[in-house]
């Protein structure tokens, strides 16, 4: 394969420079050098992407998966999480701390950095641990991580319970410029609950968690935050008062971005009905109101990023009964299909999905990427948006199989992505096209 | 009527819940003869998996199953192969491939019956998992009821107790509800949860809640919860809801005073009433015994069902019922 | 399906009448006798019984209801659990002359689960047999020691006994079964 790519037909979408438009993207050494009115034709030694019918957007970046390596390889590995990555239009992943061992260290993010390069697929950022261990009661070397080449911290799987070391967080990660993701539960109100507190809960005799549980949490960040001026980013957020409480923050211009799993704008705790084990995750799937909160938060900006929140489990850890199953659900190979569900459903332009999907959390996490711009790296995503698939856990490129969507029909599917102008996934002929009307 | 599990009253219709206990009316007779025995399901092994303690419930059902000629085995999770950290599919798996008829399941996790329903073909008998229900339990009160009082429709029923962590409640509401019977939910706000009230009238003053019922149904207060702080004391506790002979006197005249045991006594019940003319605690027990012959006849004497015809399961199969 | 009547009301009422002296024939009376019916219409010939008896010899025999379904043979081959109505006899059994009643006698393995169920009650000084009809095809040693009419059929036949107290009327009809 030349190392010139011209990506010819399609409708480019790259809200970081305004375009949505016909447009012919041409890469050249793995950098975008030209984005312009089509037509113009591939020269000799020029590769044609035929994009037809199709999206042309910075690739997509998942800012929240874990993949699992070093120390829970049976679950997934940083190559077959790359590969789910690829699969679902995502040119890089930041992944998460709770690894075992933990990476609180240089030498565990530099392990990461290192297992990725060996896969060659996407780009993998690490996300450091905010304190040592994810006990809550140290803080880890964020410098030396920072060094290594971690994006931001994070102690996700875990709340910072102690008010005071989060605002420690705050302050000392600002001097890195890196954000803190805050993963927002407090413990002694969720109690061991194992979903959402409300009427389905008390069907099912399975203990709660209210929405308090995480609006609680959320509400002490964006005051810690706006104490220390430092950035804080709150993950998955699953309440309608959250998204309530991030809004009037951003309108008082403290420095707080949030984010949205698509399960969490998709689905409600009925889901859980017949004790599915797919259905449960942290924070718990809540109820309709909050799920059309999250929406809108996605629509008004409010909410500036959907991410997977990717977290693979065996299927031991799943098939069991409901109060023993793991919290998690996959999502790298779903998050954009239920994104663009937002389309029809709830009034979200594809210029606010892309900039959810690739500009912000490039902006956020400080990295390359997210754009189409001229000279900016070759990282693409072609997204056939009539593409129509059925959701198959058993070919996921991913090591698990873990999610509630299995068998749902899905409209829309990237069928290319380029990571600095190679191609690393593909899809195949075999997606069923709509007949355009 | 057909019934391959019993693992909840939810959803259960009337009519399903009305056979249920005619039929096990039909056998209180058995336990009054000299020999309480019929030879219904002889041959039929029945096991008894008890993930949690549980004497009465377990002796009930083996009771229950000796006098249909059954032969019953029992497992606890202490001594058996749980502490050595099998999982519940796997203890599962390995009873049904000894074929038993029907196993009986008490578990700590609500939704555990369900599960292993899903995944074992022999028929599941919920005896309480977690929170959820207690069906046999629930039935056999209804039973006492209606012994007592013939007809459910329209009764005024008063639970009162820790509800949040009670499966007795849970299955008891299901069916009193369907029963066409008006329920009354009593305790202190910390154990009510609010979704309560789309299905009963909810409220924190006993006085209030008793007046004019007809059955008043206590429930047990676990000690542990006192330490999880959902009331400061048990002395607080049974002052303000501590079913004593002034709350008994605003009932009916006739009121039935019920518990499922084991009791605290002047806990959630005074001694007096517990051991006084209105209380059919003793009833029930007796009756906890016919109906749960009533169960294993019903769903253990049968030809079983080819696992390809059972459906597949989007809700959680309670009891489902065969057309016919 | 057509339907063959083979008695009618008065024919019943008079088998009746005649079994109800033979009964007292032959046991001398009634002494330590006691009626159980099976159910259900041998629980309402019982009673006529009882009737009958009570109007000749101006005594009240005991009677009891046995419902015989806890002890069927057939119950792991049913695909559907037949319904418990309950057995009520509430007189001692021990050294009764006890006189089962049914109302066809066939195959007889109603008759052996009636019999094991009364013999978990006490045991009896003995036990007859008293059936309106019996229609030959027997699949095991039984036979009736009263009988109201005896019936010769095919075993694709159905005997229909109806009763004022279930049914409406008295009769007895046969039909065959069509395929």
């Amino acid at each position: 394969m030349s190392s010139r790519l011209l990506i010819a037909g399609g409708t480019v979408v790259d809200p970081a420079n305004g375009v949505h438009a016909s447009c012919d993207v041409l890469v050249l050494d793995g950098e975008i050098v030209e984005v312009a009115a089509p037509g113009h034709g591939a020269g000799s030694g020029v590769d044609l992407l035929d994009a037809t019918g199709c999206l042309v957007v910075p690739g997509l970046i998942d800012m929240h998966v874990h993949l699992r390596e070093p120390g829970y390889e049976y679950k997934e590995t940083i190559e077959t999480g790359s590969r789910a990555a690829a699969v679902g239009g995502f040119t890089a992943v930041a992944c998460m701390a709770n690894t075992n061992p933990v990476n609180d260290s240089a030498a565990v993010t530099e392990t990461i950095i290192e297992k990725a390069r060996a896969a060659n697929l996407v780009r993998v950022y690490p996300i450091g641990a905010v304190t040592m261990g994810l006990q809550g009661e140290q803080l880890a070397e964020i410098g030396e991580m920072r060094r290594a080449g971690i994006v931001a911290v994070s102690d996700d799987g875990q709340p910072i319970m102690s008010g005071e070391l989060m605002r420690r967080a705050l302050e000392y990660a600002g001097m890195f410029g890196i954000p803190v993701i805050a993963h927002e539960e407090d413990r002694g109100i969720a109690c061991g609950g194992v979903m959402h507190e409300g009427a389905v809960s008390l069907r099912l005799g399975l203990k709660g968690v209210p929405s308090a549980a995480e609006t609680v949490m959320v509400a002490r960040d964006i005051a810690l935050a706006e104490q220390t001026g430092g950035r804080v980013h709150i993950a998955h957020v699953s309440a309608a008062g959250s998204v309530e409480l991030i809004r009037s923050a951003k309108a008082r211009g403290i420095a707080v971005t949030g984010e949205a799993s698509p399960h969490h704008f998709t689905l409600t705790d009925a889901a859980v009905d017949g004790y599915n084990t797919n259905a449960k995750m942290n924070p718990p799937l809540r109820c309709e109101s909050d799920v059309a909160a999250v929406r809108a938060g996605i629509r008004d900006g409010t909410l500036d990023v959907i991410a997977s929140d990717h977290a693979p489990h065996h299927r031991d850890e799943k098939d069991v009964e409901f109060d023993a199953a793991l919290n998690g659900i996959v999502g790298l190979e779903t998050a954009l299909p239920l994104a663009l569900r937002l389309i029809a459903e709830a009034d979200i332009p594809i210029d606010t999905l892309i900039r959810a999907m690739s500009t912000n959390p490039a902006r956020i996490l400080g990295v390359p990427g997210g754009s189409l711009s001229v000279g900016a790296p070759a990282d693409i995503a072609i997204i056939d948006p009539k593409r129509r698939w059925r959701v198959d856990p058993a070919v996921f490129a991913s090591k698990s199989r873990n999610t509630p969507f299995g068998g749902w029909e899905m409209e829309g599917q990237a069928v290319a992505t380029i990571v600095g102008g190679r191609v690393v996934h593909r899809a195949t002929i075999s997606g069923r096209r709509r007949k355009s009307a | 009527m057909t019934f391959r599990h019993l693992l909840g009253l939810e959803g259960m219709s009337c009519e399903e819940i009305l056979y249920l206990l005619d039929t096990a009316a039909s056998f209180r007779e058995i336990s009054e003869r000299e020999i309480k025995k019929v030879p219904t399901l002889r041959g039929k092994t029945v096991v008894g998996v008890f993930y949690e303690a549980s004497t009465r419930t377990r002796v009930s059902f083996e009771i229950a199953a000796k006098r249909m000629s059954a032969d019953f085995v029992s497992l606890s999770a202490s001594t058996s192969s749980v502490t050595k950290g099998e999982t519940l599919l796997d203890t599962a798996r390995n009873l049904a491939a000894m074929r038993p008829d029907g196993i009986i399941l008490r578990h700590p996790s609500s939704g555990a019956p369900h599960f292993l329903a899903q995944r074992v073909e022999c028929p599941i008998i919920n005896a309480g998992d977690g929170a959820h229900e207690h069906p046999t339990q629930a039935l056999l009160d209804l039973l006492t009821i209606r012994e007592r009082r013939g007809s459910l429709d329209d009764l005024k029923v008063a639970i009162v107790g820790d509800i949040l962590h009670s499966r007795v409640a849970r299955s008891n509401l299901h069916a009193l509800r369907a029963l066409g019977a008006e329920v009354r939910l009593i305790g202190p706000p910390t154990l009510l949860p609010r979704a309560l009230r789309e299905w009963a009238a909810v409220t924190s003053d006993l006085a209030e809640g008793v007046r004019g019922v007809d059955v008043i149904m206590t429930l047990r207060i676990q000690r542990e919860r006192q330490g999880a702080n959902y009331f400061p004391s048990l002395d607080e506790y049974s002052r303000y809801f501590c079913l004593n002979q002034a709350a008994v006197r605003l009932a009916k005249p006739d009121v039935l005073i019920m518990h499922p045991g084991p009791i605290n006594r002047g806990i959630e019940i005074a001694s007096d009433v517990a051991d006084g003319p209105y209380s059919v605690i003793m009833d029930q027990v007796t009756n906890g015994v016919a109906l749960r012959m009533a169960v294993l006849y019903l769903l253990v004497s049968g030809a079983q069902q080819e696992a390809s015809e059972a459906q597949p399961v989007a809700h959680a199969p309670r009891l489902r019922r065969r057309a016919g | 399906m057509s339907e063959r009547a083979v008695m009618d009301a008065q024919g019943v009422e008079r088998a009746l009448t005649r079994i109800a002296h033979e009964i007292l024939e032959r046991n001398r009376g009634t002494e330590r006798l006691a009626l159980v019916g099976i159910r259900s219409r041998g629980v309402h010939l019982a009673e006529r019984l009882r009737a009958k008896i009570a109007a000749i010899e101006h005594s009240e025999l005991p009677t009891g209801i046995i419902d015989i379904t806890l002890y069927r043979d057939d119950l792991s081959r049913a695909r559907q659990q037949p319904a418990v109505k309950g057995t009520d006899i509430r007189f001692p059994i021990d050294g009764r002359r006890v006189l089962l009643v049914d109302d066809v006698l066939f195959t007889g393995r109603t008759v052996r689960a009636a019999l094991d169920a009364l013999v978990d009650f006490g045991r009896p000084q003995n036990v007859q047999l008293v059936v309106l009809i019996d229609r030959g095809h027997r699949e095991l040693p039984i036979r009736a020691d009263y009988v109201g009419k005896n019936l010769p059929t095919a075993v694709n036949e159905s005997v229909h006994v109806r009763l004022v107290e279930s049914d409406g009327c008295d009769e007895v009809a046969i039909t065959r079964d069509e395929d």
